[in-house]
């Protein structure tokens, strides 16, 4: 994915309570958040926040209650006005922009999807989606037009009549997603989104909103608190912790590199295998041969005995995977005629293999039924490394060193 | 000097009122009579429709909005309530009272919403409103009837002046707390879809606010009601004049028969106003 940042966001600061000034100082002084509300009574929101958001890309904004997240993503759109710092929309500083130049951003570039839906009650579910074109001043046929193009998109197209108040809660908030999306914005800002859904009805919202990603790439930011949600639908995620950004990146990459007890804590309970893939643990340690002519089988038999591995595996020139060799097949072969002894002839039966983007739970199956470690291909079909029992279950080792606690935890709450 | 000597007034406060109202009197009364004039042509109109127009046209227009509006049982009970009045004699001064009670609770909603709107979003306003409302629904209306005829003379219009400033409490109150009622959700996404401060009064606020602000304003008519027997003590007319009159020449008859026209009238403006509130 080409990688422009269509947020940038520099040193962000909001400080609610009177002494906003004296409260950066004290930070600044090394003073924690809670130690600042006693001497001066002020509440550090958000502080020295700089990450970016890139075009195109699912932003998950992610961390507990009270830890600013909500707070950051209404300053993106100054529904929250920030204490200092910078928020650039295209290259823009929206916090220099007078009154007129942000009613035009909200209404041209970015729209909003509540945790509380806000949808209008006196409004019926049309009226609700095309609330946005009618503060622009987009005449009635137009607006209606783009609101029930944005109803069919959510599937609601058949309530367009109907009030708010007759709808479930999913429906009111697939109209809540449909009114962020008639005004076509680059950006969509998702506050929570979803978490007022029950559980089945929040996955289906997500599938939903990955589908209309996979259509249009909007860059969203997605807040949360639920880490599943973030992984299952964030390119990248942000966590949030007492009003910090501590850590920005991949789901995996956090996973695997988490910044501190903080992060770790948080991804406790996650279950690797959902998240991980293949190509994330595979390693390239293994024994290669190259296949060039298949007619030097002695000198690969040679190369596992030296490095001490009973399997091999046989690339040809462009590394693409051709089969695995064991030092028995290889000795075998050289019982056999010498004009059957190429390396083709000693494959293992019963190979596969796997791609990189599968994850680990999916090759769990495949690395525990065969002897030899599971080769692990890109889309090209070429070599990138192997997964053996031992590094499968290591991975999972190393992310999750308190997975019984919680699974006896979780267990004893039901 | 002894502080706590109460023998003596140490401030003449009663004294400053009266030089003030005579000073205004003196000087200013130009100023009031022109406040009287919308009142005054607002008056007419109303009046001239329920005076002028034959009897059963007032009724079928009740009858038709009531039908209307609240449905087929207030329908009948304002076609009895008119019927019951005309026959007791009192159709004159029942239509005085009906045009001077709409004229003071048009004026009441034309300064009490704005006021209410304003209350509702600024509670800086509202600091400063509040004792000033407060003040206008416990000050008895006695202490500025006289005032009010002094600066306006007595008669109808008069008489909805003092109207005015006793029924416009509920209405600016029940506005500004229908304005506040409104969910911070719903203006934040307004505000968040880029709408205007007056877009979010226009789309947002105000819709959400009616059927508080109806509430208020059938309060309002409630208590311009409450006003007629009082305003009838500066010639102001209408059912009030029959109460004043059977109560001081010990007529007891006739002030039932004007207290009985002015509680059907009541109820059943009461029960028309509340139906538009649950629109």
């Amino acid at each position: 994915m080409e990688q422009t940042a269509k947020i940038k966001v520099r040193n962000l600061f909001k400080i609610f309570g009177p002494h906003p000034k004296k409260a950066i100082k004290l930070l600044e002084q090394g003073l924690t958040k809670e130690e600042i509300f006693e001497k001066t009574e002020t509440t550090i929101g958000v502080q020295r926040a700089s990450f970016e958001i890139y075009t195109g890309e699912i932003f998950v904004i992610m961390g507990l209650s009270g830890s600013g997240k909500s707070t950051m993503v209404r300053m993106l759109n100054r529904l929250i006005e920030p204490t200092s710092g910078q928020v650039f929309v295209d290259g823009e500083d929206i916090t220099c922009m007078n009154t007129e130049q942000l009613v035009k951003l909200r209404r041209q570039k970015m729209s909003m999807v509540f945790q509380s839906f806000a949808l209008m009650p006196h409004m019926t579910v049309i009226e609700n989606a095309a609330f946005g074109l009618e503060l622009d001043g987009t005449d009635k046929l137009t607006r209606e037009t783009r609101a029930l193009q944005a109803l069919e998109q959510v599937g609601l197209e058949a309530w367009a009549q109907s009030r708010p108040d007759e709808l479930s809660g999913g429906m009111q908030q697939r109209v809540g997603l449909a009114r962020g999306l008639a005004v076509d914005p680059d950006i969509l800002l998702m506050d929570e989104a979803f978490s007022a859904l029950d559980p089945l009805i929040r996955t289906e919202m997500q599938d939903e909103l990955l589908k209309l990603q996979a259509k249009a790439k909007r860059t969203i930011v997605f807040i949360s608190h639920d880490l599943d949600e973030a992984m299952r639908i964030g390119d990248r995620i942000a966590i949030m912790e007492g009003g910090r950004v501590v850590q920005v990146g991949s789901p995996e990459e956090i996973l695997q590199n988490p910044a501190n007890d903080y992060v770790r804590a948080f991804f406790r309970g996650v279950d690797p295998t959902n998240i991980l893939t293949a190509g994330d643990i595979a390693s390239d340690t293994q024994v290669t041969i190259p296949i060039t002519d298949g007619k030097n089988p002695r000198a690969g038999l040679q190369r596992l005995i030296k490095n001490d591995r009973d399997y091999a595996y046989v690339l040809d020139s462009n590394r693409c995977f051709q089969g695995i060799v064991s030092t028995d097949s290889l000795r075998e072969l050289f019982e056999k005629d010498k004009s059957q002894q190429l390396i083709p002839n000693a494959f293992l039966e019963g190979v596969v293999t796997a791609k990189a983007s599968d994850s680990m739970q999916d090759i769990l199956p495949e690395v525990a039924s065969h002897p030899w470690p599971l080769p692990i291909l890109d889309e090209e079909g070429k070599y990138l490394g192997a997964i053996s029992k031992n590094l499968f279950l290591r991975t999972l080792h190393r992310n999750q060193p308190e997975q019984l606690a919680v699974a006896e935890a979780s267990d004893g709450e039901q | 000097m002894n502080f706590l000597n109460f023998d003596k007034k140490l401030i003449p406060l009663d004294d400053w009122v009266q030089s003030f109202v005579d000073w205004l009197v003196f000087n200013h009364r130009d100023i009031f009579q022109a406040i009287k004039v919308p009142i005054e042509l607002c008056l007419k109109g109303f009046q001239w429709i329920f005076t002028e127009l034959p009897p059963v046209v007032v009724i079928l227009l009740f009858v038709l909005v009531a039908w209307r509006f609240a449905g087929k049982k207030i329908a009948l009970f304002s076609l009895i309530t008119l019927l019951l009045v005309g026959y007791l004699g009192l159709w004159e001064e029942t239509m005085v009272t009906l045009a001077m009670v709409i004229s003071s609770v048009f004026f009441c909603a034309l300064v009490g919403i704005p006021l209410g709107i304003m209350t509702g979003r600024s509670d800086r306003f509202e600091v400063f409103l509040r004792p000033v409302l407060d003040a206008m629904q416990t000050i008895p209306p006695f202490v500025y009837l006289v005032p009010v005829v002094m600066l306006f003379s007595i008669g109808t219009v008069s008489g909805i002046l003092a109207t005015i400033v006793f029924a416009l409490p509920p209405i600016v109150r029940l506005t500004s707390l229908g304005i506040r009622q409104v969910h911070p959700e719903l203006i934040e996404a307004a505000l968040a879809f880029g709408a205007t401060s007056g877009q979010v009064l226009r789309k947002v606020q105000i819709p959400l606010a009616l059927p508080s602000i109806m509430a208020g304003l059938n309060q309002t008519l409630m208590m311009a009601l409450s006003m007629v027997v009082i305003a009838a003590l500066i010639g102001a007319g209408g059912l009030g004049n029959p109460v004043v009159q059977g109560l001081n020449t010990l007529e007891i008859g006739l002030a039932t028969i004007g207290g009985l026209a002015i509680v059907l009238l009541a109820m059943m403006l009461d029960r028309i106003t509340q139906s538009f509130g649950q629109r």
